[in-house]
C-alpha cells in the first residue's frame, strides 16, 4: 500500500482527497460524515456575512442520458450565523485532529473585516484558510468573490491583509473566468499566499427551458448566470492547473485542484500536472461522501503499479510533457490500424473521417448490411478520431510509424538550418478520390 | 383426461397479454444505447427500410412527432409492425450491438413508443394532400390493403377498402398471436388508417357481393392484397370429427376471446409460424399436454428460433419425424396416429411401414399451410398465377391487367406483415404515379 499522506504548505493530510468548499461542507455534522467515510480533508462552505439564497438554485446539462456531466449553482456562500459555523469548526476539529479543515472566507474589501473573521476562525481551530476569490454570482455584484479574483491588483492587497492576520497558512482560490490565469496565480504569488486552489466555477447559462423560454435554473420567470462546475470542467480545470505549475513563477506555488474530479484517474492526472491537493465538489453532490472509496483503493493500486511508494512521488511528472506547440515533433507520425477481427461493422469511423476528418476512411456494405472499413494508410494524417468515436475498445489504434525520420520542432523547421527533412503529410482534395 | 393439472404446462411468459409499452425513461435509456451507425444494418433489414437510427436518435432527442413520422412515412403500420415483426430476424438481429456480446437494442419495443401517440392517440401527423379526383379501390382490409390504401389517401385519391371479414385488419386482426397484439389494437390502427380519408367497406366479398369488373369500372385502379385462404383438409380418415380444425381459426377463436383448453390435451400438425403461434398459445390457455407434431426434424421448421424457444419454454412437446396418418374417436377425436419418416440421401421424405403410434389428443389443429386463392385469380382477366399459385405482377406490383396491381401474402406467398407492407406501400406509389401520368395526358 503506498503512502497517500500529504503536506501542503505546512498542512498535513492523511490522503490529497478534500472536499471543496461547497454545499458538502455546509455544515459540522456533513463534514464529520466526510471525515468518516475517508475524506482527508475539507474546505468549509465560506464564511462571511451570511446571506439569504433564491429557492432554486442548481441546474445541470445531462449528455446522451447521462445525467448531470456539468453542474450549475447560483447559491451563495453560507447562509448559517458565523457564531454557529464555529462552534462546529472548534467541535470537527476537536473530533477529527488528523484531518485537515480549511475554511473559506469572503467578506467586504476592507482589512478590518478581513482580520476579524480569520482571527475567529484561527481562535476555532482552523488548519488553514482559502480566501474565496472566485465566486462569480451575486458576491461579485457585491464588490466580493470574482469581482476581487479578475483584477491582479485587487487579489495581490487582499492577500496581503489576510497574511498580515494570519498565523496558519492562506490559500487563494482563483476564478476561471480571466483570460491567463497565470496572471492571477502570479498576484496571489506576489500577496504572499502559501498556496491557490483552483479552479472556481466557470460562468454559465445550462439551458433554457423550451416552454416557458426561461433559462435554467428557472427562479419565477427569470434566471440568471451561473457557476459551472463537475465532470464537463475538467480539461479547463487540468490546462489552468498545468499552466501555473509550469509557469517559472510560480512553480513553486503548491496547488490544490479542483474541477470534475470523480475517480482515481482525475484525481491521478491532477497530482501528476502538479496538484498537491484535490478538492471534490459535484461528483459528491451526485453520488454522495462514499465515491472516496473508491479513490484510496483506486489510486494507491496505481502507485503501487508504479512502484511508486507515496504519492508524493507522482506529483507533478507530467508538467514538462507540457509544451508549446511550436515545440512539437511535427516528424512524429502515427496511423490508424484497425482490427478487423474486433470491428463491428457500425461504419462510425467511416463517416467521421469523411465528413469530419480527413477521408481517409474506405466503406463499403458487406452481405449481412454491416460497413466494411479499412484504412488508406496513404492518406492518413494520423489525427486520432477514428479511435476516438470507435465504440469497441481496442479496434482501431494509432501506430506509429518509423520511417528513419529525425524529429524535428516548428522551430527547428523554421530556422536556417532544419537538422532534417519534413515528412511529407497527405495531401487532400488534390487529387482524384479512388 | 386423465392428466392432473399440477402436470400442466409452465408458467413462464404464460400471459396472453401483450408486452406492456416501454416508459419515456424505458425508451430514452434504451435510445441513447443506440451507436447510431453508418449505412446502418437495421435499415437494411427492415423490408420498408425504416430509418432505424434517425428515429431512435429523435426518441433520444425528445421529438416524438419527428421520431413518430420516420417510421410512418416509410411503414404505415408501424405500430403493428413494432409488435408482430420478428425483429430478431430484421433489424434487432441485424444490430451491431450483437457482436459487441451486448443485448441489441430493443428497435421493436422503442417503434411502439414513438408510434402509439400518433397511432391511438390524437397527435396529427399527415396533413390531407391536393384532391386528384381519382378513386383507386382496394380487395382485402389487411396489412398490405392497409398500406396501400394509406399511401394513396395520403396522396389525394379517393380509396375504398372492400373486405369480405365482419372486421377489418386482416390478419393483424384475426392471425396474429394474441401475445404479440391484441384485437383493439390491430382496430385502432385500422381507425388511424380510416382517418387518413380511406373509407373500409367491411363484410363485402369481392367475387360474390361485388364482381371484380364492376370494381374496375367504378375505380382508376385496383389493388388486390387478398392474402391466403384457410389450411386446407390433409384428407386423413376421421378428420371431420369435432376437436379437428384449422389452427388459424382456432387462433382467431383465441382472439375472439371463446377459447378454454383446461382439461384437453392439443396436438399441432405444422412445423411453420401458424404451429407455433397454436402451441404456444394452446399452452398459454391451459391445455394440459401440447404436441407440436411434425414431419420433419428441428432445423427444417419454417418457424422463427426465438418462437420455438417460447413454445418450448411454455411446455410445448416437439415430436419430430412423423407424418399424420389418421384421426381416431367416436364423437370426437381421441387420438392422432403417426407413424415414423425418414429422409432419404437423395432429400425425399417417406414414411417408414409399420412404425405407426398413437399420440393421445383431444384437440387436433392443422397448421400445414395456407391454401393458394387460385379460383379467385383465375376469374380475373390478365391476371397470372405462377405454379406456387402466386399472383404475377412486376417490380412496381403491376399485373398483366393494367388496371390491376396485387402485394402482399397473394404475392410472395406468405410472408411477414412488414413485408405486406412494403408492397402496398410501393404499389401506391405506382399507381399514384401511373394516375398522374395519365392525368397529366389528358
Amino acid at each position: 500500500m503506498a503512502d497517500l499522506s500529504v503536506n501542503i504548505c505546512g498542512i498535513e493530510s492523511p490522503n490529497p482527497f478534500w472536499l471543496a468548499s461547497a454545499p458538502p461542507t455546509n455544515t459540522g455534522d456533513q463534514i464529520a460524515r466526510a471525515f468518516d467515510a475517508g475524506w482527508g480533508g475539507a474546505v468549509w462552505k465560506t464564511l462571511g456575512v451570511p446571506v439569504e439564497n433564491t429557492y432554486s438554485r442548481y441546474s445541470s446539462v445531462d449528455i446522451n442520458g447521462s445525467k448531470m456531466m456539468g453542474l450549475n449553482n447560483i447559491e451563495l456562500i453560507t447562509d448559517r450565523s458565523l457564531e454557529v459555523n464555529l462552534i462546529e469548526i472548534e467541535d470537527v476539529k476537536r473530533r477529527y485532529p488528523d484531518n485537515a479543515v480549511i475554511v473559506s472566507l469572503m467578506v467586504e474589501s476592507n482589512p478590518e473585516a478581513w482580520d476579524s473573521i480569520i482571527k475567529q476562525v484561527e481562535q476555532a481551530g482552523a488548519d488553514g484558510i482559502e480566501l474565496n476569490f472566485g465566486c462569480p454570482h451575486g458576491m461579485s455584484e457585491r464588490g466580493m468573490g470574482a469581482a476581487v479574483g479578475q483584477v491582479p491588483e485587487y487579489t495581490c492587497d487582499i492577500t496581503i491583509w489576510a497574511k498580515e492576520s494570519a498565523t496558519v497558512p492562506v490559500f487563494v482560490k482563483l476564478t476561471p473566468n480571466i483570460t491567463d490565469i497565470r496572471v492571477a496565480a502570479r498576484a496571489a504569488k506576489r500577496g504572499g499566499a502559501d498556496a491557490v486552489s483552483l479552479i472556481n466555477t466557470i460562468n454559465s447559462i445550462t439551458g433554457v427551458d423550451l416552454d416557458s423560454f426561461t433559462p435554467r435554473p428557472v427562479v419565477g420567470n427569470q434566471s440568471s448566470h451561473g457557476g459551472y462546475c463537475g465532470p464537463a470542467v475538467k480539461p479547463i480545470a487540468l490546462n489552468m492547473v498545468a499552466s501555473i505549475a509550469a509557469d517559472p513563477d510560480t512553480a513553486d506555488l503548491p496547488i490544490s485542484g479542483i474541477g470534475g474530479i470523480e475517480t482515481w484517474q482525475d484525481v491521478a492526472e491532477y497530482i501528476l500536472l502538479g496538484s498537491t491537493t484535490i478538492q471534490v465538489c459535484t461528483a459528491v453532490m451526485h453520488y454522495g461522501y462514499r465515491i472516496v472509496e473508491g479513490m484510496h483503493e483506486g489510486l494507491s493500486n496505481y502507485l503501487d503499479s508504479k512502484g511508486m511508494a507515496s504519492v508524493n512521488e507522482l506529483r507533478g511528472r507530467s508538467v514538462d510533457r507540457v509544451t508549446s506547440w511550436e515545440n512539437l515533433d511535427i516528424n512524429y507520425i502515427v496511423k490508424a490500424e484497425i482490427d478487423q477481427e474486433k470491428c463491428i461493422g457500425c461504419g462510425l469511423c467511416y463517416i467521421a473521417c469523411e465528413d469530419g476528418a480527413h477521408q481517409a476512411i474506405g466503406a463499403k456494405a458487406t452481405k449481412d448490411g454491416k460497413t466494411e472499413v479499412w484504412i488508406k494508410t496513404d492518406d492518413c494524417v494520423g489525427c486520432n478520431l477514428c479511435s476516438l468515436v470507435c465504440p469497441v475498445a481496442g479496434c482501431i489504434s494509432m501506430v506509429e510509424q518509423d520511417v528513419g525520420q529525425t524529429s524535428m520542432s516548428w522551430v527547428e523547421y523554421s530556422s536556417d538550418e532544419p537538422p532534417g527533412e519534413l515528412i511529407p503529410r497527405p495531401k487532400h482534395g488534390v487529387t482524384t478520390r479512388g | 383426461m386423465g392428466m392432473s393439472q399440477t402436470m400442466s404446462a409452465p408458467t413462464a411468459g404464460s400471459s396472453l397479454a401483450p408486452k406492456p409499452t416501454m416508459t419515456l425513461d424505458e425508451a430514452l435509456v434504451e435510445a441513447h444505447r443506440c451507436l447510431m451507425c453508418w449505412d446502418a444494418p437495421c435499415i437494411k433489414a427492415c423490408p420498408t427500410d425504416i430509418d432505424v437510427p434517425q428515429f431512435i436518435k429523435r426518441i433520444a432527442n425528445g421529438d416524438l412527432v419527428g421520431s413518430a413520422r420516420t417510421i410512418l412515412d416509410a411503414n404505415i403500420l408501424g405500430a403493428s409492425c413494432a409488435r408482430v415483426c420478428p425483429t430478431e430476424m430484421l433489424c434487432a438481429g441485424a444490430c451491431v450491438l450483437n457482436d459487441l456480446h451486448e443485448r441489441p437494442i430493443d428497435i421493436g419495443r422503442l417503434q411502439a413508443f414513438a408510434t402509439d401517440d400518433v397511432v391511438f392517440g390524437d397527435v396529427e401527423i399527415f396533413s390531407k394532400a391536393e384532391p386528384t379526383g381519382n378513386t383507386v379501390a382496394v380487395v382485402g382490409a389487411g396489412p398490405a390493403g392497409l398500406s396501400c390504401a394509406a399511401e394513396l389517401a395520403k396522396l389525394g385519391h379517393e380509396v375504398v377498402v372492400y373486405d369480405a371479414n365482419e372486421k377489418p385488419g386482416g390478419l393483424n386482426t384475426y392471425g396474429v398471436a394474441s401475445y404479440k397484439m391484441d384485437i383493439p389494437t390491430s382496430l385502432a390502427e385500422v381507425e388511424f388508417i380510416k382517418g387518413l380519408g380511406v373509407e373500409i367497406r367491411s363484410g363485402v366479398s369481392v367475387g360474390s357481393d361485388v364482381t371484380i369488373e364492376s370494381l374496375i369500372s367504378d375505380h382508376d385502379a385496383v389493388f388486390l392484397g387478398v392474402g391466403l385462404g384457410g389450411v386446407p383438409a390433409l384428407d386423413l380418415e376421421g378428420e371431420d370429427l369435432p376437436g379437428v380444425a384449422d389452427a388459424l381459426d382456432f387462433i382467431a377463436d383465441v382472439r375472439a376471446g371463446s377459447v378454454d383448453l383446461s382439461g384437453e390435451t392439443v396436438a399441432v400438425i405444422g412445423g411453420g409460424n401458424t404451429a407455433i403461434d397454436a402451441v404456444t398459445q394452446a399452452s398459454m390457455l391451459g391445455a394440459d399436454r401440447v404436441y407440436l407434431v411434425y414431419r420433419r426434424g428441428p432445423e427444417q421448421m419454417g418457424s422463427y428460433a426465438h418462437d420455438v424457444e417460447r413454445a418450448r419454454q411454455n411446455g410445448v412437446e416437439f415430436v419430430h419425424w412423423v407424418s399424420p396418418v389418421r384421426l381416431e374417436g367416436v364423437d370426437a377425436v381421441d387420438g392422432l396416429v403417426v407413424e415414423r419418416t425418414v429422409l432419404s440421401d437423395d432429400g425425399k421424405l417417406s414414411t417408414v411401414p409399420e412404425t405407426e403410434s398413437r399420440i393421445e389428443a383431444t384437440v387436433v389443429l392443422r397448421a400445414t399451410g395456407q391454401a393458394k386463392r387460385t379460383s379467385f385469380f383465375s376469374g380475373i382477366d390478365g391476371v397470372a398465377i405462377d405454379a406456387g399459385g402466386r399472383v404475377v405482377v412486376d417490380d412496381s406490383f403491376r399485373t398483366d391487367n393494367p388496371s390491376i396491381w396485387a402485394g402482399g401474402d397473394c404475392v410472395n406467398g406468405g410472408k411477414e406483415v412488414v413485408n405486406a407492407v412494403q408492397h402496398g406501400k410501393l404499389a401506391g406509389r405506382d399507381i399514384d404515379e401511373k394516375l398522374r401520368a395519365v392525368a397529366a395526358m389528358t
